[in-house]
Formats: structure tokens, C-alpha cells, sequence
């Protein structure tokens, strides 16, 4: 709980913000910086993605179907060849970015919504309330979640709103169980009972009072559930159970290449090196987060 | 102890049902199964006909208390395309998948584990770092890519193995191969952190205080307290055996229990989803009843019910 007041108090001593993030990023690991820049990098591609792509991400070329890409003797019309329907491998690569992102960023934020209610829920009216929530979350954590999409998913048909409520579902039970625990805990501190006293809702105290505090820990959790979403959502778009055609995604993209993986296999191989190098830079970040501000840890 | 099972055991009961209403709510209320499996165009007296023999035409809390009734006397309902018991048709999936399942539980354990006590063991030196980011790696990577990866190098690439099928044992390696390495990540991440937890407490400065040797120290008085909060991922493991391998099995065309399940929800073949997710839901209630028992074998507080106010938490 000290890390971040530290933080702000040196800005404010030194004023100047190159002074103040210098030594923040110096004393990063490397590898933590570079999967900070790719992180800026696919965030970028993620926004900018119609004014980068060269092609529409459906626009088919019939006469350039299957090219390779420039570096496996292609043409710089297409950088990463075409697929099978000639359409441009790159342009549905950064278009595939932004939906899984979206995807992946919508569900999470869902994921910790839910979770944190359920918790604040739990704490504040403990009592039968409370066992509901913990069944819920028992309930939750005792089934392949994986299991439990593919269920509702074809059952319900699929429309992209439905499927990012779905994957909001995922992991909720990590942040419910988080935010119960350290309300509990913060109940007990004289802050809140302060706060309380002074004649506060407990609306204002839990979300004014209470939720900044605990704040670090659920970011944590967080960034290691973003990863984990993305990866259960390209999973179930590989099966052709997730973002359906002709959306593309990221596990989309694999999928239908995996048609071509003697032929061509540019067509899966420049989305999944996106996908680990993704999952993988926000994982680590999330690891390196949370051994320096997770207060349970030291 | 005999309480803390009851309460267990109870909660499993009520896990189990919830997932069978779940389903149950889930794959009635939605679509019509009569339309997918006789076409919009048919008939509209063979659609009446084909509700009606399903029981489609009833209320749907009708259908519901028969549903339970059905299960109580072991009938899980018929597969809807080729009319053959439900049950029959995921049991006989099993075997083939477990050919994938049990050696990959037993390598995701040996790495996993060895793993993560050597890194936790060296802490901030450069091969537990080394450990860690490949543990990340092994977890962020995933099955569908790590699949396809090995069948390109070593199928289509040096063509040593076949890429997919099951009709020789070397169908079954690079399976084996993709389903273990992501589960021995996980596993060695939560043994690395289950054991610098006990590194650190005053026991096993304790121990090493008063002169054992450390390897004594290690095997006897931190391995097996790290073991508990690693038996949880293992029961999620030993629970999922069944149902963990749905991608890699649709990578490698390999006819389990996986590819039975994706091809159910996309036939929307009400019966078989079920049978499929009350087995999934059995093995996994099973596997932390089992957790449970050996928390209380290897845990004296648990068996006593000192922390069962912790454990519940």
C-alpha cells in the first residue's frame, strides 16, 4: 500500500515528469519494457486499424488467391501473402487485432464489474447473501469454463454481443473472491468505520472509500485475466464457436488457415505468433505487477 | 471432520444440480431442436411428431421434473441424430481420450513440479528466471498454436510423425505432447509460488537452525506443506481429464470425448451435451471431494477444523 504514495510524493518533489518516469523505467527489466512497447504497439494497431490496413479485411482478390509473402517470394501488394480467397493476410490481421482486443478488454471489464459487486455484495450483507455468492463462486470455479461456453454458445446462436457477454462471465469468481475478502478485511479498519461514523452511504464508502484501496490487487487480477480471455476467446473462434465469419479474429484466422497448413501456412502463422506475443507481454506484465504491488506478497 | 465431509460432499450434490438445471434451462429454452434436425422445411405434422416424441410439446417445467426423473433411473436420454442412448455414446468416447489424458497428467506433473521447486529453490537467479518466463510462455501459448506448431515441424516439415488421426500409437504423441506442456506451465508456476510461501516462514528457518541438513529441510518440512495449495490446480487437473483435451483433440482429428462435445453443440443434439456435462460436472465434484480428503490427511488443522472457517473462505 506505500509503493504508490511513494510514487506520487517523488513526482511531486521533483516536478518534472521526465525525472520522475526515468527512473521507473530504468529500473524495469528489460524484457518487461519490451512487452510494455509491444503492448503500445498492438493497442495502436487495435485504433488505428482502418487507416493502416491496406486492403478492406473481406475484400477478396480471386486472381492473387494463396500468395506468400514478400520474405517467402511474394509481391509487395500483399507483405504477408493472401488466403484462400485471396484476401489480404495482413489487412485481417490488424482488423483481427482490433476484434479480439475488444473483445478481450469489454469482457474483462465485464468480468471484474460482476465480480467486484458480488464481492462488495458478500462483505457488506454477509449472511445467507454471502453463501449465495460462495456457491455461485464454488459453482463457477468447478467447471471448465471452456465446457460451459461451448454449451451456451451453440445453443444461443452466436452474435458478437452475446459472445463478449459470455466471455464476461470468465473469472469473475477471482475478483469476487478478492473483493470480498479484502472488504471484509477493510470493514474492520478505522477508515471505513471513520467514514461511516461521519454519516456516509454505503454507496460512497465502498466505491469513494474502500474500492481505491483495494484497487492494486484487482488490477493485478485483472491483467491476468485479459490474457486468459483472449486466449479462451481465439480458442473458441479456432473451433468456429466464437467470432463468426465474416468477423475475423485472431483464433478465427487460425482456424480457417489450419485448411492450408501445407500450402500456406502464412495464413496461420502470422496471427498465432500475434496471439503468444500478446497473451504472453500482458502476462508478464501482470506477473511483474503484481510481485510489486501486491501488499499479500511481501 | 466428519461435518466439514458432509458439508463437502453437499455442496458437490448442490454443484451437480445446478449444472443439470443450468443445462437443462439452457438447451431447452433456446431454438427448436425439431427445425435443426428435420430442416424448417419439413412437414409440419412430421415437426409436431418429432416434438411430441421427444417430449418438446410439453411445459417446460413438465420437461424438467421428467428430466430429473429420467436421471434417477439412469436413462440420459437418446442422441437425437442416430438415436442410440446418450450415455453409451460419450462413455465409449472415454477410453480414446484418456489414451491422451492420463500420460499427459503424469508428464504435466514431473515437469511441473520439478519445475517449480528448482526455480523456487534458486529464487532471483538467472534459471528460475529463465523457468518463469517459459512457465508464462508454456501458459500464454495457446494448444491450438503449440499444436499446430509441432504437426508443422514435425509432421509436414521432417514428416517423423503423422498429424493427426488415431490409428497407430505415434498418432498419440504429439497430442500427449500439446496437451501436457501448457498444464506442466501451469503447474510449475503454482508450486514456484506455493513454495517461496513456505520458504519463508519460521519453521523452516527452524529446521535449518537447528543443524538438519537441507536437503532434509526441503523434502521434509517445505515439500510437504507447499503440496497443499498445489493439490487444488491437481484436483482441477485429475477433474478435468475428461473434457480438457476439446481443441487438441479437433487439432488432431483425434475421436475423444473433446471433439464429441463440439460436435454435439454444433448438431445441437440436446441429449448428448447433457450426459456430457454431467459426467464433466461428476469427475470434477469427485476430484475435489477427493482433494478435500487429502487436505485432511496431509493437513492436521483441517482434519481437526481449526481453519475450517479459512478453508471455506
Amino acid at each position: 500500500m506505500t509503493a504508490p504514495s511513494q510514487i506520487q510524493d517523488s513526482a511531486k518533489v521533483s516536478g518534472s515528469f521526465r525525472s520522475a518516469v526515468w527512473p521507473l523505467v530504468r529500473s524495469t527489466p528489460l524484457l518487461i519494457r519490451l512487452c510494455a512497447v509491444w503492448i503500445a504497439v498492438v493497442l495502436g494497431i487495435a485504433l488505428l486499424a482502418d487507416l493502416l490496413a491496406p486492403y478492406s479485411y473481406s475484400q477478396l482478390d480471386l486472381l492473387a488467391r494463396l500468395t506468400p509473402p514478400v520474405f517467402w517470394g511474394g509481391t509487395p501488394a500483399h507483405w504477408l501473402g493472401t488466403d484462400e480467397l485471396g484476401r489480404d493476410v495482413l489487412s485481417r490481421l490488424i482488423f483481427s487485432v482490433r476484434i479480439s482486443l475488444l473483445v478481450g478488454f469489454i469482457s474483462t471489464l465485464l468480468s471484474a464489474t460482476v465480480g467486484v459487486m458480488m464481492g462488495f455484495a458478500a462483505a457488506h450483507f454477509r449472511g445467507w447473501v454471502e453463501q449465495v455468492v460462495l456457491t455461485l463462486v464454488d459453482f463457477q470455479a468447478s467447471m471448465p469454463f471452456m465446457i460451459t461456453a461451448l454449451a451456451v454458445l451453440a445453443f444461443f446462436g452466436n452474435t458478437l454481443p452475446l459472445f463478449i457477454a459470455l466471455l464476461g462471465f470468465y473469472g469473475w469468481e477471482r475478483s469476487a473472491r478478492i473483493a470480498r475478502g479484502l472488504t471484509i478485511a477493510a470493514n474492520e479498519h478505522g477508515y471505513a468505520a471513520a467514514v461511516y461514523d461521519l454519516g456516509a452511504s454505503p454507496w460512497r464508502v465502498y466505491f469513494r472509500h474502500i474500492l481505491p484501496n483495494i484497487a492494486s490487487t484487482l488490477i493485478v487480477s485483472v491483467t491476468l485475466t485479459f490474457p486468459e480471455v483472449i486466449l479462451l476467446e481465439s480458442g473458441l473462434s479456432f473451433l468456429g464457436l466464437g467470432v463468426q465469419p465474416p468477423m475475423t479474429s485472431l483464433g478465427n484466422m487460425v482456424g480457417y488457415g489450419r485448411e492450408y497448413l501445407q500450402t500456406a501456412p502464412w495464413i496461420l502463422l502470422a496471427p498465432s505468433v500475434l496471439i503468444v506475443a500478446t497473451t504472453f507481454s500482458v502476462s508478464m506484465l501482470g506477473d511483474w505487477l503484481r510481485d510489486r504491488l501486491d501488499p499479500t506478497l511481501n | 471432520m466428519t461435518r466439514f465431509f458432509v458439508i463437502r460432499f453437499l455442496r458437490g450434490l448442490l454443484t451437480l444440480f445446478l449444472v443439470l438445471s443450468f443445462a437443462f434451462v439452457i438447451l431447452r429454452s433456446t431454438g427448436d431442436p425439431a427445425m435443426l434436425i428435420m430442416s424448417a422445411d419439413a412437414p409440419p405434422e412430421a415437426l409436431e411428431a418429432f416434438r411430441k416424441g421427444w417430449g418438446l410439446d410439453a411445459p417446460l417445467w413438465q420437461q424438467y421434473l421428467g428430466y430429473f426423473k429420467n436421471l434417477l433411473q439412469g436413462n440420459f436420454g437418446y442422441s437425437m441424430r442416430d438415436k442410440s442412448p446418450a450415455m453409451d455414446l460419450v462413455l465409449a468416447r472415454i477410453p480414446a481420450t484418456l489414451t491422451l489424458a492420463l500420460p499427459a497428467l503424469v508428464i504435466k506433473l514431473v515437469i511441473g513440479i520439478s519445475a517449480g521447486v528448482f526455480a523456487a529453490l534458486h529464487r532471483n537467479t538467472w534459471i528460475d528466471r529463465l523457468l518463469i518466463s517459459m512457465s508464462i510462455a508454456g501458459y500464454t501459448m495457446p494448444s491450438f498454436v503449440l499444436g499446430l506448431v509441432l504437426v508443422l515441424v514435425f509432421a509436414v516439415g521432417l514428416g517423423w510423425l503423422p498429424s493427426g488421426g488415431d490409428a497407430t500409437w505415434q498418432h498419440a504423441i504429439l497430442p500427449i505432447i500439446t496437451l501436457s506442456l501448457g498444464g506442466a506451465a501451469v503447474l510449475a508456476r503454482f508450486t514456484r509460488s506455493a513454495m517461496l510461501e513456505v520458504m519463508g516462514q519460521p519453521y523452516i528457518r527452524t529446521a535449518s537452525a537447528k543443524g538438519l541438513v537441507w536437503r532434509r529441510v526441503v523434502l521434509d518440512h517445505a515439500m510437504p506443506n507447499a503440496a497443499i495449495p498445489t493439490l487444488t490446480v491437481i484436483g482441477f487437473m485429475v477433474g478435468s481429464l475428461i473434457a480438457g483435451a476439446v481443441v487438441v483433440e479437433s487439432v488432431f482429428s483425434w475421436p475423444g470425448v473433446g471433439r464429441l462435445l463440439v460436435t454435439s453443440v454444433a448438431n445441437r443434439d440436446l441429449a448428448v451435451v447433457q450426459s456430457l456435462l454431467l459426467l464433466v460436472a461428476t469427475t470434477m465434484v469427485c476430484a475435489n471431494l477427493l482433494v478435500d480428503a487429502l487436505y485432511g490427511w496431509m493437513d492436521p488443522r483441517v482434519r481437526s477444523g481449526q481453519t475450517g472457517q479459512g478453508k471455506t473462505a
